[in-house]
C-alpha cells in the first residue's frame, strides 16, 4: 500500500505515528467541548455521506460511529449483515463498491476476518475506517482509551498500564499495545498463559500470569471482555475459576495504585472478568470511555476528510 | 517586498480609539462581552478589554472562538484547531466579535454560525484591526482600526507580542504571500 492511500484511511494503530495520534487526541478535545454544549452538533461535514458496514454484531461501536457522524452533520446509512452470512471476499467487495457508488465518502467497516479493512482500502476511493477486524485491530477503541487516560492522568509517558484477560483474541489489546507503546507508556499483559500471545517480547511488553503480582503499582487497569464466542476450545476450567484467578475484585484492585483508573471496552461480563462493585466504583472510568469514544470518532472522521486533496 | 503598515504605537492608539468607539456606540459596557477569533483576534480582544477597563473601570468578559468546525471548506488549510473557550452564557449579551484581519468575510460568517450555536445573543458587532477589502459576502465591520487597500494576492500579517513578535502590521507582496490570507 502506498503512503497516499494509507493516509486517507484509519486501518490500525500500527500505521499511525505518535504525532498523528497526538493530533487526533487534540482534535478530540475540541470535539468533546462541542459535546458539552446544548447544541451538540457542528456543520463541519455537511453533505458528506458515511456508511456503517457491520458484518459482526455490535451495538455500542456502531451507535457511537453513527452518532459521531451525525454530530458532524453527515448523512449516515447503516448496513448490517447478520454474522452468520460470512460473505466471500468478492461479494464483500461488491457490497462495498455498491455502497461507494451510492456516494459514500467514509466507509466504516467491522468484520470477523482480520485484514478486511485493508483489502477494502486498496479497492475503494472512499476513506475506510476500521471498526474492528477479527483479532487484528480496533484503532478507535485504542484512541478513546488513550484520550481517557490522558484526561485522567495528564500524560502517558512512563505510566504503568496493565491489560488484563483474553489478550490473544483481543483486537482492543493489540491496538492499545501499539498505541500506548508509541505514547511511551510501560505496558504489561496479565492473564492465563493460554490467553497470552507468544509474541509479547517483540511487542515490548511484560507478561504476568499472577494477577496480584502484575497489578503492583499500576496506574491504569484495563480489563478486557472474555470473548467466549471466539473461544472454540477450553482455555480455562470455568468462568468461576477464571474470576478467582484473573477477575478484578475490590480486594485485588488494592494491589494497584490507590488512584488507578479502571477501564473496560464493554460490553462487560459482570462477575466473570470484573466485579460489579468495581465496574461501578470510584476508580471506574468505563462510562467516560463511552462519551470519549464519540469525541474521538468525530476527530477521526474530521481528520480523514481534512486530508483529502482539493 | 515587505511593507510596514502599523507599528507598535500605532496599533496601541488604534485599539484605544476602537475601545472608545465600542463604549460610545453601546452607551456603556452593560451586557457587553468580547469574543476573539483564534488566534490573533483573541489577543486583540484581551487588549480591548483592558482598555475598556481603563476608561470605564468595569471588567468585560473575554472569550475565544475557534471557527475550524464552521468553515465552508475543511480542505482549505488553516492553522491547527484550537479550543473555543467562552466562560459565560452568550444569551442576551452584546457580543463584540474581534478579528485581526478582515478580508473575504468568510471567517466572520463561520464565527457568526459558531456563536449562534452557543446561544442567542442580543446583538453581535464586529471589530477588526485591519480591513483590507475584497469582501465575498455581505458582511461589514462596526469598528475598523485601519482600512488598507490591498490587491488580492498580497498578504496582511498582524504580528503581536503575545505570539513572540514585535507588535506590527505588515503587507507582504504577491511573491512572498504564498497562499494568501
Amino acid at each position: 500500500m502506498d503512503d497516499n492511500s494509507r493516509k486517507k484511511h484509519l486501518l490500525g494503530m500500527k500505521e499511525l505515528s505518535r504525532e498523528e495520534i497526538m493530533h487526533l487526541l487534540n482534535l478530540a478535545t475540541s470535539f468533546k467541548d462541542v459535546l458539552r454544549r446544548d447544541i451538540k452538533k457542528v456543520p463541519t461535514l455537511r453533505g458528506r455521506t458515511v456508511v456503517n458496514l457491520f458484518f459482526e454484531p455490535s451495538t455500542r461501536t456502531r451507535t457511537s460511529f453513527e452518532l459521531a457522524a451525525k454530530r458532524l452533520s453527515t448523512d449516515v446509512i447503516n448496513f448490517s449483515a447478520p454474522s452468520s452470512s460470512i460473505l466471500k471476499g468478492e461479494s464483500l467487495l461488491d457490497t462495498a463498491l455498491t455502497v461507494e457508488a451510492l456516494g459514500a465518502d467514509i466507509i466504516i467497516i467491522r468484520h470477523s476476518s482480520s485484514g478486511v479493512p485493508h483489502m477494502l482500502a486498496r479497492h475503494l476511493k472512499a476513506s475506510v475506517i476500521n471498526a474492528g477486524d477479527g483479532t487484528n485491530e480496533h484503532p478507535t477503541q485504542a484512541l478513546l482509551d488513550a484520550f481517557t487516560i490522558i484526561e485522567k492522568k495528564q500524560e502517558t509517558s512512563g505510566l504503568r498500564v496493565a491489560i488484563i484477560g483474553d489478550i490473544i483474541h483481543s483486537r482492543v489489546a493489540k491496538s492499545n499495545i501499539y498505541c500506548l507503546k508509541k505514547l511511551g507508556a510501560d505496558v504489561r499483559l496479565i492473564g492465563p498463559a493460554t490467553l497470552l500471545p507468544s509474541c509479547w517480547k517483540e511487542m515490548g511488553v511484560e507478561v504476568f500470569t499472577d494477577m496480584d503480582e502484575g497489578l503492583k503499582g499500576v496506574d491504569v487497569v484495563m480489563m478486557l471482555r472474555l470473548q467466549l464466542e471466539r473461544q472454540g476450545k477450553a482455555f480455562f476450567p470455568s468462568t468461576e475459576e477464571y474470576f478467582r484467578q484473573w477477575g478484578l475484585s475490590k480486594r485485588r484492585l488494592l494491589s494497584a495504585k490507590p488512584d488507578a483508573i479502571v477501564m473496560h471496552p464493554g460490553p462487560m461480563n459482570r462477575g466473570i472478568e470484573i466485579a460489579s462493585d468495581v465496574a461501578d466504583g470510584n476508580n471506574s472510568v468505563i462510562l467516560e470511555q463511552v462519551t470519549n469514544g464519540l469525541a474521538v470518532r468525530m476527530a477521526v472522521m474530521y481528520h480523514l476528510e481534512e486530508k483529502k486533496e482539493l | 517586498m515587505k511593507k510596514s503598515l502599523l507599528d507598535r504605537k500605532e496599533i496601541d492608539r488604534t485599539l484605544t480609539r476602537m475601545s472608545h468607539e465600542i463604549i460610545e456606540k453601546n452607551k456603556g459596557v452593560e451586557d457587553l462581552c468580547l469574543v476573539g477569533i483564534q488566534r490573533g483576534g483573541v489577543y486583540l480582544a484581551e487588549r480591548l478589554a483592558k482598555k475598556i477597563k481603563d476608561s470605564e473601570g468595569a471588567d468585560v468578559p473575554v472569550g475565544s472562538l475557534d471557527i475550524s468546525f464552521y468553515r465552508d471548506d475543511i480542505r482549505i488549510r488553516l492553522p491547527a484547531v484550537s479550543r473555543t473557550e467562552i466562560p459565560f452564557s452568550v444569551d442576551g449579551k452584546k457580543i463584540i466579535l474581534v478579528d485581526d484581519v478582515f478580508f473575504t468575510g468568510r471567517s466572520i460568517r463561520a464565527a457568526l454560525d459558531a456563536i449562534m450555536d452557543l446561544g442567542r445573543p442580543d446583538l453581535i458587532q464586529l471589530a477588526v484591526l485591519v480591513d483590507r477589502g475584497h469582501r465575498e459576502l455581505p458582511i461589514r465591520a462596526d469598528y475598523a482600526g485601519k482600512n488598507i487597500p490591498t490587491s488580492r494576492d498580497e498578504r496582511v500579517d498582524v504580528l503581536l507580542e503575545e505570539d513572540g513578535h514585535e507588535d506590527s502590521v505588515v503587507l507582504l507582496s504577491a511573491g512572498e504571500a504564498g497562499n494568501g490570507r
